[in-house]
This record gives C-alpha cells, sequence and structure tokens, in this order.
C-alpha cells in the first residue's frame, strides 16, 4: 500500500535531489557541456569573492526579518481567536486561512497596485494634497517583506492559534485566583505554554522565506535578489547546471541543518499538527 | 475599565491584520472593472471590458485548459496514491514508520526551486524533454503531502472497529474498503482532491522551471504578462481566479453536504 507514495518521493524526490550534489561537482565546459568530474570548483566560485555569500546572508536577514515581522503582527490575532467568544469565531479563522486558497502570484502582483507610483497609497495621499508628487514604495526590501508576510502570515497564526488552543484553562484561572492580574497570567502562563507554536511557525516561515521565489522577483529590486532567484538565473538563465546545482546544495545544506538542530531540540511534529 | 481596554485594542488589531491580509485582494477585483487602459487608480467608471477582453485571449484561455486538465489529473493521482499510503500509516505497525511519514512530508518543508531543479536535473539526464508529463508528475510530488496529511487525520478519526466489524460478517479486505472504509473517508477524499487540484493550479515557482512555451499554465502565463506591467487584463484574470477558488470550496461543501445527507 505504501508502494506507490513510497516510489513516488524515492524517484521523484530523493534521487533528484541526489542528482544535484552529485552535478554539483561536475564541470562546465566553455562550450556550456557538462563534464562529470569530482572537484570543489563550484563551491570555491561560489566563496570566492563577496558577492555570492552577501546574497546568502541577505536571504538569511530577510527570512530572520519577515519572522520577526509575522510573530509581530501574527501574536495578536491568534490570541483573540482563542480567547474571543464571537460566533463568528471559526468563520473569522476560514477567512485568514483564505487568501492561502487564492493564487500566490496574483496576491504578490497586487502588492504594486498598492505600492505603485498610480497605486492605492499613493493615490490617496496625492488625493488628500499630503503629497506633491508620487512617493516610490516599490522594489526595494520593504515591499518583498510585504509579498513574504502575505504569504507566510497564515501559518504563523495558526501555528500559535493551535499551541494556544492546547493550553489547560483551568491554568490560567489559577494563576488569576492566586492573584495575578490578567497580564501577569498571560506573562507568567499562556505565554511560555504557547511557545512551541511560536518557534514551530518561525521555523516553518523562515524556511518558507530562505527558498522563496516570486516576491523579490517581482517586488524586489535589482539589490535584494535571494538564492532562490540566483539559483533559478543560473539554472534556466544561463544554463550553468554545476554551478546552479552547487548553490542548491548550500541552500539545501543550510535549511536542513536548521530543521535538524531544531528537530532535535524541539521536535518536528508540532509544524505537521497545525498543518492539519 | 484597563481590561476593555486591552481587549478592544487586541481586537482593533485584528481588524488591522484582516486589512492587510485583504487589501491586495479586494484591490485587484476593484482595479479589473476599471475601464482605464492602465491598471491603476482613479477609477473611472465601471466596465466589463477587461473581462471580454480575456475571453478573447486565446493564449490564455489555452493556458486555462492546460491548468485545469494539469489539476484534475494531479489530484486524481495524488489523492489515490494519499489514501493508501495514508491506510498504511494509520492501519498497519511496521518498523520506520515514523521516518517514512516524515520522508513523505518532506516535500513540504524543501523549496520548491529545489524540487525544480532536482526534477529538471533527472529529466535532463534521462535525456527526455520537458513536457506535460513532467509537470504533471512534479506536481503529484508538490502536493502528496497535503493529501496525506489530510486523508491521515481524518482516518485516525473512523474507528477501527467498523472496519472488524465488516471483516467478522465476512467481507474480504477490499470489499470492507469499498463498502465500509471510502464511504467514511469521502470527505477527507474530497478535501485532498480539492487541496491538490488548488495547490496544482496555483503552483508558480517550480512550475516555471518545468513549463515550456507550449504548456503554459495559467501563473506562469501571468508572470510573462507581468514582464511588461500589471495590465487590468492581469487585475480581470486575477478576479477570475479569486472567484474560481472561493467558488470551488463552496461547491465542494455543497457536495459534501450532500453526500452524506443520501
Amino acid at each position: 500500500m505504501l508502494g506507490p507514495a513510497l516510489s513516488t518521493v524515492f524517484f521523484l524526490l530523493v534521487i533528484p535531489v541526489c542528482f544535484i550534489v552529485v552535478y554539483s561537482f561536475w564541470l562546465r565546459a566553455p562550450t556550456g557541456a557538462d563534464i562529470p568530474a569530482f572537484q570543489f570548483g563550484n563551491y570555491a566560485k561560489f566563496f570566492e569573492d563577496f558577492f555570492y555569500p552577501s546574497i546568502l546572508i541577505r536571504t538569511i536577514r530577510v527570512s530572520l526579518e519577515t519572522v520577526f515581522l509575522c510573530l509581530v503582527m501574527g501574536y495578536i490575532p491568534a490570541y483573540f481567536f482563542y480567547r474571543s467568544r464571537t460566533r463568528f469565531k471559526s468563520l473569522l479563522l476560514l477567512l485568514i486561512m483564505l487568501p492561502f486558497w487564492i493564487s500566490f502570484i496574483i496576491r504578490t502582483m497586487s502588492w504594486i497596485n498598492i505600492l505603485g507610483d498610480t497605486g492605492l497609497i499613493n493615490y490617496i495621499l496625492l488625493q488628500a494634497g499630503l503629497l506633491s508628487k508620487p512617493v516610490g514604495m516599490l522594489y526595494n526590501e520593504g515591499s518583498v517583506l510585504m509579498g513574504l508576510i502575505q504569504y507566510l502570515l497564515p501559518f504563523m497564526i495558526l501555528n500559535i492559534y493551535v499551541s494556544l488552543e492546547g493550553i489547560d484553562k483551568s491554568l490560567v484561572e489559577a494563576a488569576r485566583s492566586m492573584g495575578c492580574t490578567e497580564w501577569q497570567a498571560f506573562k507568567e502562563v499562556t505565554l511560555p505554554l504557547s511557545l512551541p507554536g511560536v518557534s514551530a511557525g518561525s521555523l516553518l516561515v523562515f524556511v518558507l522565506t530562505a527558498g522563496t521565489y516570486l516576491p523579490p522577483m517581482i517586488l524586489g529590486g535589482p539589490g535584494n535578489e535571494m538564492i532562490a532567484n540566483l539559483i533559478f538565473n543560473r539554472v534556466i538563465g544561463t544554463l550553468d547546471w554545476p554551478f546552479g546545482s552547487a548553490i542548491s546544495v548550500i541552500l539545501l545544506s543550510l535549511l536542513v541543518m536548521i530543521v535538524w538542530t531544531y528537530n532535535r531540540y524541539l521536535g518536528i511534529n508540532q509544524i505537521f499538527k497545525s498543518l492539519q | 475599565m484597563p481590561k476593555i481596554t486591552g481587549w478592544s485594542l487586541i481586537r482593533a488589531y485584528t481588524i488591522l491584520i484582516y486589512v492587510f491580509m485583504f487589501a491586495p485582494i479586494a484591490v485587484v477585483i476593484v482595479l479589473s472593472f476599471n475601464p482605464e487602459q492602465f491598471g491603476c487608480f482613479p477609477m473611472k467608471g465601471f466596465s466589463l471590458r477587461w473581462f471580454v477582453k480575456l475571453a478573447q485571449n486565446e493564449s490564455i484561455l489555452y493556458a486555462f485548459k492546460n491548468s485545469l486538465i494539469l489539476g484534475s489529473l494531479t489530484a486524481l493521482i495524488s489523492t489515490s496514491i494519499g489514501i493508501l499510503a495514508a491506510m498504511a500509516f494509520v492501519r498497519y505497525e511496521f518498523p520506520g514508520k515514523n521516518t517514512l511519514n516524515t520522508l513523505l512530508l518532506s516535500p513540504i518543508m524543501i523549496p520548491e526551486v529545489i524540487l525544480g531543479v532536482a526534477l529538471l536535473l533527472f529529466i535532463r539526464w534521462l535525456q527526455q524533454p520537458k513536457s506535460f508529463m513532467l509537470l504533471l508528475i512534479g506536481h503529484v510530488v508538490l502536493t502528496l503531502p497535503y493529501v496525506l496529511l489530510i486523508v491521515q487525520a481524518r482516518l485516525v478519526g473512523i474507528k477501527k472497529e467498523y472496519e472488524e466489524a465488516a471483516q467478522t460478517l465476512g467481507a474480504g479486505p477490499f470489499h470492507t474498503f469499498k463498502e465500509v472504509t471510502l464511504p467514511l473517508l469521502m470527505p477527507a477524499i474530497l478535501a485532498g482532491m480539492l487541496f491538490s487540484f488548488t495547490i496544482s493550479f496555483d503552483d508558480i515557482t517550480a512550475t516555471l522551471f518545468w513549463a515550456t512555451a507550449q504548456n503554459q499554465t495559467v501563473p506562469v502565463k501571468i508572470f510573462g504578462m507581468l514582464r511588461t506591467s500589471v495590465s487590468p487584463e492581469i487585475n480581470a484574470l486575477g478576479t477570475v481566479m479569486i472567484i474560481m477558488t472561493i467558488a470551488t470550496p463552496l461547491l465542494a461543501a455543497f457536495m459534501i453536504r450532500k453526500l452524506s445527507r443520501s
């Protein structure tokens, strides 16, 4: 019964990923042909000067920024869902998941409608007389972050919400009855108990951001290229398969290291729990 | 009073987050009715002009058809494979179960760019050209973990006793599956198919690696159109896709309700 699923993943994922590793040691002839070899030239090229590592560092920085912003923007709504007694709770939860169903490229592209020179924000500010000419808000790290947050925030909110829902409510009541204020009870009981969701959400958001291609491509400028864009340009653009493979291996090892460390100390299952 | 103030702040904050999440979607829909040549503010009236233009655009219609076929086939294949695997994981004990389960769920955590390069390299090594087949197997790999998660979650909730009862009454394993397990699983199966269809229909990053000029999907087509600028036509196409993604789950919910009633 497991056969079809296992062979699908084995032949279409495990073996192809091994191919990337093998290819990353190959040479590229000046004619463009790939020559089987075992050498570390592609990796040496990556770390040769500061250009490529700076893209890697930028990828990590933007991922951390996205995690931080998703936490700041996501914790309070998750807490709202947990505490709220409104009849519309399930509808509200469904609504926050709705963007997840709506075309990623349309949602990303639409930030141009909002942030562009002729977009919504500039239009409103111009009409209100607060500006005399449009402010450029697109094609920088800020606009890339907008796209990323809009894509990843539901994952963060859901992870935190799932772990908040799992808290035994009598613990909070106990804290309150022993004289804690609402805020103290939150700080001493609820917040620490919700940390598994916070960390699971952060890991998921980090990993998904680090491999992201579309938002930097559509909303970013030339200086906002991330590692996935680099891979795409090397493989599809310049057809430099060995070098593209080497960059893929670098990205993959970074993520595997992070996920492995996380799993070692915190356990990975929390993440899949929230996705259900 | 401080409690109420705190709570109303939390509520106001949550509302702002909703505005942030839905602003891009609302703006696409509003702008798609703007008759102006450029997809931007201000609104100069209300017109269906861009929808008409969209319906006459051969290459978009072709991409739409391609996406629909691809999504449907992906949903069928990946749900069938997913059900079998989920049954094995939930109903049987075997060594290495957890490791295998993590392996099958791992595509969720692997960046699509890596999946894209990996499969493309493999195809290249096999000396096969990029084709519809590549898109299909790629999308099956992308969607399988989600189907697995959904069906597993549902299967855990179905009591083993039902199946055992059927078997005591003389039903063979296949018969038991068909008469007992399958009907109980139906909502999860539909949800899995819907999910994989949507993921396949929306996927852009990995698909950009696998698609060719002859085998474009709607998102790839939009990506190509964006190279020039955001035209009102893209907003109109976006509106169509937004309506589709909202209508499909509603339709599915309706079907599930009908199925469970009959």
